[in-house]
């Protein structure tokens, strides 16, 4: 039976907590963090622990615990559900101060795709310690980017220690530096174990904190997001126990599991890096509406579109990309929830969210005229953090391509 | 709780319907469409075999079920999936019967409905667009005063279906302000039916002029009795029809030409195998996935009451407009010079995508 209905849970959380803490702890400070590129917002961190902790609501517990729940209680999991309006909602405060979150993000979802329930203890369990702790994927390398097969990152065995070393160079890993540096945390190194195998050779690695060889060397300066660290790192002969491989240990004929364990991670992830977007145009076209209507500009919803004026048009043709890009990225993790395969519906999610958070805040900006520039508003800001979520987690292009794939049914060597 | 999947009932009648739609319309679309003409025989069977508006009547007026805004629309959808004009020319009683059933009195409903739903098809209609630029629902130039105990209508409608053969019309007007529907029987002295209109596209639907010359109707006529009625529920109901009718013309284009692309052969390779063509295709399937649950969202907050309903049936409307002409503008252009020919159907589905930001009250469910 179709229902819209936010679950009961979902929206007190919505509705009082995380609304108070996004006008309280994040708007308030979000010029702040924008100016003071690096500096880490402590305040925000640490409430956030705490309430992190007593809500039970971030990716590295919920998932594991409502498995456990949905056993005994057999009803549908709302995890992924709640974790997208958490996203949503953190983002409508500030996207990159959402991105400074403690208590796991994406190497948890890692974790908790491709991990065994050993591993997702051992791991995880670290986030609901007293201190908060992050957590960090680290995919992409200097030569290579959507093409994440292409990696070059090696990971040996060494069979006399029981220990893989690994040496290569990962760029453009968000909260990097507060996973390795600034707290106990880990992050998610994707490695090749045979650079002959290809796709079939890769695996996710966890990379704790403190771990020799292992180490954080520049630190990116950017276009938006500036709250949220994104970092170089780099493993030379950086030996990890042989229990941090997440996933097989060899390579079999002809499986790609490994890869097939990173866009299974994608297929959880992008959807919520999609709430996120669609959080921060959410607050993009609220406030351009407010500001419209202190200029004297009312909406006239219901006319026929050929009586509505530009600005009219520009408006509800927002309002309509952004509710239908939050109902394909809910359909997206409620699948997910449900245990139904979501790749097409996580790719046009992210696509969707991409496109639309970069269309509103390019309009916003241009619907306030000469206003809209300046820094006197946060629309200019908003304008540079979104641009971001057409990029990470697969950039638009990649996601049509996957998008494509699925609705043509082809093969990557059909549909290149 | 959120879902997204319709029930096993809704899931029935979608087969139903998807086999009619495929085996009836489908093949009758492009000879209806050239030859102007609506295939009677295929509405009588289709008013016969799915009785998407007897099963959203109540017993009392002769129907057997409830009516669900969320049904309506997976139910247009596969229809219009079939074909446009043919759907339209289906469901041209629910113009008479839905508007009644949403706000007219006890009274006009036990008089009125069973007639038009119990037996075969018939043509009832309503006539609530009107030939002018600036034509808006709210805003009608139709005028209707108080006269004597009785109602003076005057005025000029336009897209009108089967007007010229019509048992009884809906004829809406502006009352004080305020958009009132009247129920105005066929022979009526004043209602005179003009010529016949030939439209950009669903050619296969009779539409005419109407013209209100000092139609006198009495009091017990205006829909909703002596107070009248909302509008909203009305406009809110066709907003809903139209958009899921937009999703099943564009997903007819999208998927006709995602087959043609896997088909055709270029450069070697499947022009699908393009990324140039696959990725327009994915964008066709994404806006074609979210303005579905747009629409759905926005039938679901209508059936329960929920606020902004109307809104969020504006916003659907808006945005399965704008899809409509997206998707199909790109699956002619995916056929190349073919889609530009009329033996393929995108052109058709072309032609008719473009009617739904100016379709007021010609679909309701």
């Amino acid at each position: 039976m179709i229902s819209f209905e936010m679950p009961v849970p979902i929206a007190n959380m919505r509705n009082n907590v995380l609304q108070t803490i996004a006008e309280s702890m994040m708007r308030s400070v979000s010029r702040h963090f924008d100016t003071h590129e690096h500096e880490i917002p402590w305040d925000y961190i640490n409430f956030m622990h705490t309430a992190t902790s007593s809500m039970g609501s971030s990716m590295a517990g919920e998932g594991a615990d409502e498995e456990k729940k949905e056993k005994k209680e057999k009803r549908p999991s709302i995890a992924y559900q709640q974790l997208a309006v958490i996203a949503e909602m953190l983002s409508w405060g500030d996207v990159g101060l959402y991105l400074c979150t403690p208590g796991g993000m994406l190497g948890s979802a890692a974790v908790q795709a491709t991990g065994t329930p050993e591993q997702k203890k051992r791991f995880l369990a670290r986030f609901r310690g007293k201190k908060p702790v992050f957590d960090a994927m680290a995919m992409t390398e200097a030569h290579c980017g959507s093409d994440t097969s292409a990696i070059r990152t090696r990971a040996v065995l060494d069979e006399k220690t029981n220990e893989w070393v690994l040496n290569g160079e990962k760029i453009f890993v968000t909260a990097g530096h507060k996973a390795l540096v600034d707290s106990e945390g880990f992050i998610v190194v994707w490695a090749t174990i045979d650079p002959e195998a290809g796709r079939a050779g890769m695996r996710p690695f966890v990379v704790e904190a403190g771990t020799p060889g292992v180490s954080v060397t520049n630190m990116e300066h950017k276009l938006g997001i500036r709250a949220s660290d994104t970092v170089t790192v780099v493993m030379q002969d950086c030996r990890i126990p042989f229990d941090n491989i997440l996933g097989k240990p060899t390579v079999e004929e002809k499986t790609t599991k490994g890869f097939k364990g990173a866009m299974a991670t994608f297929d959880a992830t992008r959807p919520l890096v999609a709430a996120s977007a669609l959080g921060l145009a959410r607050a993009a076209f609220e406030r351009i509406k407010e500001l419209l209507a202190e200029h004297g500009v009312e909406i006239r919803y219901g006319l026929p579109l050929q009586k509505l004026t530009g600005i009219e048009r520009d408006i509800i043709q927002m309002e309509i990309q952004l509710r239908s890009a939050w109902l394909i990225t809910l359909k997206a993790v409620w699948m997910a929830d449900n245990r139904i395969h979501n790749p097409k519906e996580a790719s046009m999610s992210k696509l969707r969210g991409g496109d639309v958070v970069t269309r509103i805040t390019q309009k916003a900006v241009e619907l306030l005229g000469p206003l809209g520039y300046t820094q006197d508003y946060l629309l200019e800001k908003w304008f540079r953090d979104a641009k971001i979520n057409d990029l990470y987690e697969g950039t638009g292009q990649i996601n049509r391509l996957i998008v494509a794939r699925n609705i043509l049914g082809y093969r990557g060597s059909q549909l290149r | 709780m959120y879902s997204f999947e319709p029930s096993e009932e809704q899931q029935m009648l979608i087969g139903v319907i998807q086999g009619y739609a495929k085996d009836a319309l489908r093949p009758a679309a492009h000879d209806a469409e050239e030859e102007g003409e609506l295939p009677m025989d295929l509405v009588e069977r289709g008013w016969g075999e799915i009785g998407i508006l007897q099963a959203s009547v109540p017993g009392d007026y002769g129907g057997f079920g409830d009516r669900s805004a969320v049904t309506g629309v997976l139910a247009a959808e596969e229809l219009a999936w079939g074909d446009l004009a043919l759907s339209l020319g289906l469901m041209t009683p629910n113009l008479f019967v839905v508007p009644i059933l949403l706000v007219g009195t006890e009274e006009q409903k036990k008089t009125y409905i069973p007639p038009v739903i119990e037996g075969d098809w018939q043509p009832y209609t309503a006539a609530l667009m009107e030939p002018t630029f600036d034509f808006d629902p709210m805003d009608l130039g139709t005028k209707a005063v108080e006269d004597g105990g009785e109602y003076v209508l005057n005025g000029d409608k336009a897209y009108v279906p089967f007007a010229d053969q019509a048992k009884a019309v809906i004829v809406y007007a502006n009352l004080d302000g305020q958009t009132q529907g009247f129920i105005v029987p066929a022979e009526t002295k004043g209602l005179v039916v003009g010529e016949r209109q030939k439209l950009l596209g669903i050619n296969a639907l009779p539409v005419f002029s109407v013209k209100l010359d000092n139609l006198r109707i009495p009091k017990d006529n205006r829909l909703g009795g002596p107070d009248g009625h909302e509008f909203a529920p009305i406009l809110d109901a066709s907003r809903v029809a139209q958009a899921s009718m937009a999703l099943g013309v564009s997903r007819a284009a999208y998927e006709y030409s995602m087959e043609y692309a896997k088909d055709r052969d270029v450069f070697g390779v499947k022009v699908a195998q393009k990324q140039a063509i696959a990725f327009m295709l994915a964008e066709m399937a994404t806006e074609i996935e979210s303005i579905r649950l747009l629409t759905w969202e926005a039938a679901w907050m209508l059936d329960n009451d929920i606020e902004d309903a109307s809104k969020q049936a504006y916003l659907a409307q808006f945005g399965a407009a704008e899809m409509a002409m997206m998707v199909t503008d790109r699956a002619v252009q995916i056929l190349g010079g073919h889609g530009y020919i009329r033996e393929h159907p995108v052109e058709l589905w072309m032609r008719n995508g473009r009617g739904f930001s100016t379709f007021a009250g010609i679909g309701l469910i």
